[in-house]
């Protein structure tokens, strides 16, 4: 019967997919059909690594869960570093880095609820509570950089060049410019916020502010579209594509400063953490390898570095009151 | 109107050239929501079958629940789910988040009402008396289910295509379960949002233009086999 050949071909395409989920999904195992490095699947070495991976002082698997979950944030994955510390993380220590980047409102709420294993996130007076409540242990200073104020060719607010961001918050509320807030509790949106408690303002509600509740390469666009004025980090912006109109106004101010920071969740609070795992990412991010990266990394576009490595340094030392902000 | 242009040639240049990891990302789609889809056409046609032939009191409130089930919101179900996947959750040592397995549950939990309520709504429409008289010819249950699926088979396909459509076309609960790692768990649609939030819209369009010609061809393959009966 003819309808029988495509009943075959239904159960062919049944037993299929029902295979793959068996082989291909269990839990912590990747997809059979991917292409996938060397590395994982199996420890490199039981017990000491390579020769080149203990020289750099990247740790290697020794026991326990490969996979990391790494909570980081958005800018962090659209400036495109992680895209080139990861695989070389993966290379060395036989870990699977599952980099999960979202704002980091969420991703230290993952911190304190025990759903990831190490933090690299940018907002220290946040982190002060993870801290706090030994929820994070062994935080430790990674790099830096900066950021800015973006606006319109024709700043209707007259803002260029301020030296102040405060002052400058101050005279788009004046103007009643449009300006397009993060609004997600990220830490671009907490530093924003912050900077409007010092002008002792509160543009919330009013009809030129707008929250675009999304990441900063979503919100950039939204402010572009809008020839509007918005807070962002440097390496995000330079990384917008041909069509990005707005330009950096203010710039400089050391209430700027966007520091990031690794963080281990801790394994005594939370019995699923990958102990092993979460330190041996957070020490290959403060290591001299990682550092020389991040110090070489730049924008494809102005071939500008993004960041600045700080490892070994004290907060106060790159220009913060606290290390908390 | 440029930018549809330009992702229609970035569309050809990525199929010719595998750049994005095309290749893997249509198969992983297409492997998730396949399996998803074959789950749900399980649970589907057993439970649908069971409301349709059986009458019994809150009959026609399980028939309003399996129809609120299809109007669902896809990103709901995936904050339930990942709830449950967390590690802070009660299933959470069991390690599926962010995984293709985690993505697989979430999507068979959007299609299975579909597919369940479109199973009903055909089986329903069988004439009783025409069982019967199939049980009276000696059949057993699963053999008279067999049979009456057989006849059912074109509203059958419906159901398959209107689950597969919710399921690969679905964004918010494939992105918070599965987390769109590269590589692991990206899938065309939660490609298409990356390449959007980083300003890259060329590819996003093109990656867009390759989830419609994924939909298009399993629409064609399981529209032919739907025919094929046709006298």
């Amino acid at each position: 019967m003819k309808g029988l050949f495509g009943l075959a071909a239904l159960l062919a395409a049944l037993l299929a997919s029902i295979g793959s989920i068996a082989c291909g999904d269990g839990g912590g195992s990747q997809e059979t059909a991917t292409p996938q490095p060397a590395t994982t699947g199996t420890p490199k070495a039981a017990t000491t690594g390579t020769p080149q991976a203990a020289a750099m002082g990247t740790p290697v698997v020794r026991s326990g869960p490969k996979e990391i979950i790494l909570a980081t944030t958005t800018s962090t994955e659209d400036s495109g570093l992680l895209d080139v510390l990861v695989p070389e993380f993966e290379k060395d220590s036989g870990y699977n880095l599952k980099v999960i980047a979202v704002g980091s409102g969420q991703a230290l709420a993952m911190g304190e609820r025990g759903d990831a294993d190490v933090l690299l996130v940018h907002a220290p007076s946040s982190e002060k509570k993870l801290v706090d409540s030994s929820a994070a242990i062994n935080r430790r200073l990674v790099m830096h950089n900066d950021f800015i104020i973006l606006g319109p060719d024709k700043d209707p607010a007259g803002i260029k060049g301020m030296s102040s961001s405060v002052d400058a918050l101050k005279k788009v509320f004046d103007t009643g410019s449009s300006f397009i807030s993060r609004g997600d509790d990220s830490g671009t949106d907490k530093l924003e916020k912050s900077l409007w408690k010092k002008a002792e303002l509160d543009p919330k509600g009013k009809s030129w502010y707008e929250e675009s509740g999304q990441g900063m390469g979503a919100t950039l666009q939204i402010a572009n579209q809008r020839d509007g004025y918005t807070l962002s980090d440097r390496a995000t912006f330079l990384a917008q594509k041909e069509g990005f109109v707005l330009k950096v106004l203010v710039e400089g101010d050391p209430l700027l400063l966007n520091v990031y920071s690794v963080m281990q969740v801790n394994p005594d609070k939370f019995s699923l953490v990958n102990a092993a795992g979460g330190e041996a990412f957070a020490d290959f991010m403060v290591s001299e390898k990682a550092q020389q990266m991040i110090g070489e990394y730049v924008d494809k576009k102005s071939g500008k570095p993004l960041f600045t490595p700080d490892a070994g340094k004290t907060y106060e030392q790159i220009g913060m009151k606290t290390p908390f902000g | 109107m440029d930018l549809l242009w330009d992702g229609l040639g970035e569309a050809i240049r990525i199929i010719r050239t595998g750049d994005y990891a095309i290749w893997e990302i249509t198969l992983r789609s297409l492997l998730i929501s396949g399996s998803a889809v074959v789950i749900s056409l399980i649970i589907g046609i057993a439970v649908g079958a069971a409301i349709a032939f059986n009458d019994f009191r809150g009959r026609n409130l399980v028939f309003s629940l399996v129809n609120t089930g299809m109007g669902l919101p896809p990103v709901v179900v995936g904050l339930l789910v990942a709830i449950f996947l967390w590690r802070s959750g009660p299933l959470g040592h069991l390690r599926l988040i962010y995984t293709p397995a985690a993505m697989v549950v979430a999507q068979t939990i959007i299609a299975t009402p579909i597919v369940t309520g479109f199973t009903a709504a055909a089986l329903r429409q069988l004439d009783p008396r025409w069982r019967t008289q199939i049980y009276a010819l000696g059949a057993s249950r699963l053999q008279m289910l067999w049979i009456v699926l057989w006849e059912t088979k074109l509203p059958l396909m419906a159901a398959v295509m209107a689950g597969f459509g919710g399921a690969i076309s679905e964004i918010g609960a494939s992105q918070m379960v599965g987390g769109n790692l590269a590589g692991d768990t990206r899938v065309l649609t939660t490609a298409v949002m990356l390449e959007v939030s980083r300003g890259n819209f060329a590819p996003a369009i093109a990656l867009s233009i390759i989830l419609l010609a994924l939909i298009f061809v399993v629409s064609l393959v399981l529209t032919t086999v739907q025919q094929q009966e046709r006298r």
